[in-house]
């Protein structure tokens, strides 16, 4: 009984993002003129899983009190270089594919030198950082095309066995892959301590400046394979700077819906995935009670307003005032 | 931060001429450095129409790194600039759609509009203690929403009233473009507050320590709302007066001032962790900003290389002189 409570507590941001999530969907769903079918579910899964991505690289970094205002462009460049590495025959196909991780990570990386080892602040050293990467998607994509190996790409985003979207399963996997492991390693909890006290932990000792660097470098990486996802999606390579911007920003918006603390230390991947796919179910509503796609922007932001200012309510909690200053 | 740096920083209240900053100085030599590169480059670099031409430029960069120092002393960041300048412009130019009235009224309404959101950003900063990068975000997305909403997602078909344009583009005094002369009144105006004003020294003292000041019995969360609500009024004023210079607002027209204004400040020896920075530093950031996107230009630098290259100078200038202290 008190091990279930524990469990409860400590998960209480992800089951309140599932709960919203379903809730949502179960409105979506109901409302869509073509009701629950595996097209409809294909569809938003599709949707979703790359959301999902960006943001559980958001998560990474937010749980060590950072934040990484390029995931959005990071996932825009690798996105322009799969439309150009990720095609021909399967040797060269699994030969880009692992050349776009690779940059991702690699981008990952740098930001978490920079960071880390160069001691700069997160937001200004990501919004820099961002800045070249998508200055080097324009630069592999000036406009938009190339293509990609359509085979592989059907084959993720279509469904397994006429029922379960690719893409969802895909997404299970990297969770099970990346995640899972991260979150059980030392350094997975050092990231956690990090980012719960910074001081705290370097006083006892814990490998902060590692987990860290995990942390940006795992967050690139999962950048990149939405990055991947989204050149399976839409078979071309664009680099877009109001979709690398909104990804950033929708990625944020994700991770608070997801119950993670932007003041580090405290929620889920897996919570992010579900503020991902309840932001976007949220913002398709729209769709299914027929407003005009052009509230769209405006009702996401709000959406993004109302979820980030939610937090404040602990305010009420505090005892004493100089803790308003952290 | 350790406490030795920053009672050392807390020691070195603004004044720019009591002593040169380091920074300040590096910024001044690398713009005559890229004078002199530039001058290699094409001879016209050096005359006089064309420098007065770049500080024009440099004046609505100017306007913007006004408010976002402001706020970066503070410690924090304002990220909605870029629909904050979108707003300003677009708003003004509405206005001056309605009539002689809203002739008259346009650049106080657009200016209006600035500050509205910028109020949203320092009461979410000041009173419910949002981070502001977050919630800066998120006002900006909501503004960019509702630009949307307003001009239907098409370039807006009102143009600018005559005397945006005339503020833009005008000249009062003989030789001298009205938007450095708007420029200079600004930046006397924040060289004023910040140097001869509590409200000055406030802003210091929050960006050094919040808690301190708090307890030396400063209300450290009007100081913080007024800050953000000035720094929405000058990025929307910045926004009016770019509509006065195009004569027209265009969707994402701010996009390109977040970063630059930013850099601006940073690279002028303002130090983003707050309560260090002097004006003179974010004139000399501005200037080097904008005759560096010149050069790149002049040098048909496509816009990738550019970006390219934005980055690499923030970080590399960052690297000299703007890194945390490394012990704790």
């Amino acid at each position: 009984m008190k091990d279930w409570r524990y469990w409860a507590a400590e998960q209480r941001g992800t089951l309140l993002a599932l709960g919203i999530f379903v809730a949502m969907f179960i409105l979506y769903t109901a409302n869509h003129p073509a009701g629950l079918t595996a097209n409809v579910v294909q569809t938003a899964s599709n949707k979703g899983v790359l959301l999902a991505f960006v943001a559980m690289a958001q998560t990474l970094v937010v749980i060590t009190a950072g934040i990484d205002l390029s995931v959005g462009m990071i996932f825009i460049l690798t996105n322009c270089l799969a439309s150009w590495l990720v095609v021909g025959t399967p040797m060269e196909t699994a030969f880009g594919v692992a050349a776009v991780l690779m940059v991702g990570i690699l981008c990952g990386a740098i930001n978490g030198a920079i960071v880390i080892y160069g001691r700069l602040q997160p937001i200004v050293t990501t919004i820099a950082t961002g800045a070249v990467y998508f200055g080097i998607a324009l630069m592999l994509r000036p406009f938009p095309g190339g293509s990609v190996n359509e085979d592989l790409a059907d084959a993720l985003t279509g469904r397994l066995f006429g029922l379960v979207p690719a893409s969802l399963v895909t997404l299970v996997a990297v969770v099970l892959v990346i995640w899972i492991p991260f979150r059980r390693s030392v350094t997975g909890r050092a990231a956690y301590a990090a980012g719960s006290s910074d001081v705290a932990a370097y006083m006892s000792g814990v490998p902060i400046r590692r987990a860290k660097f995990v942390a940006y470098t795992l967050g690139g990486l999962l950048a990149s394979i939405g990055g991947l996802f989204l050149t399976f999606f839409t078979y071309t390579g664009e680099a877009a700077l109001a979709s690398g911007n909104a990804y950033t920003l929708f990625s944020i918006a994700a991770v608070v819906l997801g119950g993670v603390s932007l003041f580090g230390g405290k929620g889920s991947a897996i919570g992010a995935i579900f503020g991902a796919f309840a932001f976007r179910t949220i913002g398709d509503l729209l769709f299914v009670f027929d407003f005009d796609p052009l509230w769209q922007p405006l009702f996401q932001g709000v959406v993004l307003l109302v979820a980030v200012s939610i937090g404040a309510f602990a305010l009420f909690r505090v005892k004493n005032r100089l803790e308003w200053f952290g | 931060m350790s406490d030795t740096t920053t009672a050392r920083i807390a020691g070195r209240m603004p004044g720019f001429l009591r002593r040169a900053d380091p920074a300040v100085a590096t910024a001044f030599a690398c713009i005559i450095l890229l004078l002199v590169f530039g001058s290699l480059y094409s001879t016209s670099f050096l005359s006089p129409e064309y420098l007065l031409q770049q500080l024009k430029v440099a004046s609505f960069l100017g306007v913007i790194a006004s408010g976002m120092m402001l706020v970066i002393l503070l410690g924090q960041i304002d990220l909605s600039v870029p629909w904050v300048v979108a707003v300003g412009a677009m708003m003004a130019c509405a206005a001056a759609a309605h009539g002689t009235a809203g002739m008259v009224l346009a650049i106080p309404f657009g200016i209006a509009c600035g500050v509205l959101i910028g109020l949203v950003n320092g009461i979410g900063v000041a009173y419910l203690r949002i981070p502001s990068m977050i919630i800066t975000l998120a006002t900006n997305a909501v503004a960019q929403g509702l630009m949307v909403v307003h001009t239907g997602g098409f370039s807006p078909q009102d143009s600018a009233s005559a005397a945006m344009r005339w503020l833009a583009t005008g000249f009062l005094l003989p030789g001298v473009p009205n938007a450095v002369v708007v420029w200079a009144i600004v930046g006397a105006a924040m060289v004023f507050v910040l140097t001869r004003t509590t409200f000055g020294r406030a802003v210091y003292a929050i960006g050094n320590r919040e808690r301190a000041a708090y307890l030396s019995g400063v209300d450290t969360r009007r100081i913080v709302m007024i800050a953000f609500a000035v720094s929405g009024g000058l990025s929307a004023f910045g926004g009016v007066l770019l509509a006065g210079y195009a004569s027209k607002a265009a969707q994402a027209m701010g996009d390109a001032y977040l970063l630059p204004a930013i850099a601006a400040v940073v690279l002028g020896g303002t130090s983003i962790l707050g309560g260090r920075g002097s004006y003179l530093g974010t004139v000399a950031g501005v200037i080097l900003i904008t005759l560096l996107q010149s050069i790149l230009s002049v040098m048909q630098m496509p816009e990738a290389g550019r970006q390219v290259i934005y980055g690499v100078v923030i970080i590399g200038m960052l690297l000299l002189y703007g890194r945390a202290p490394a012990s704790r």
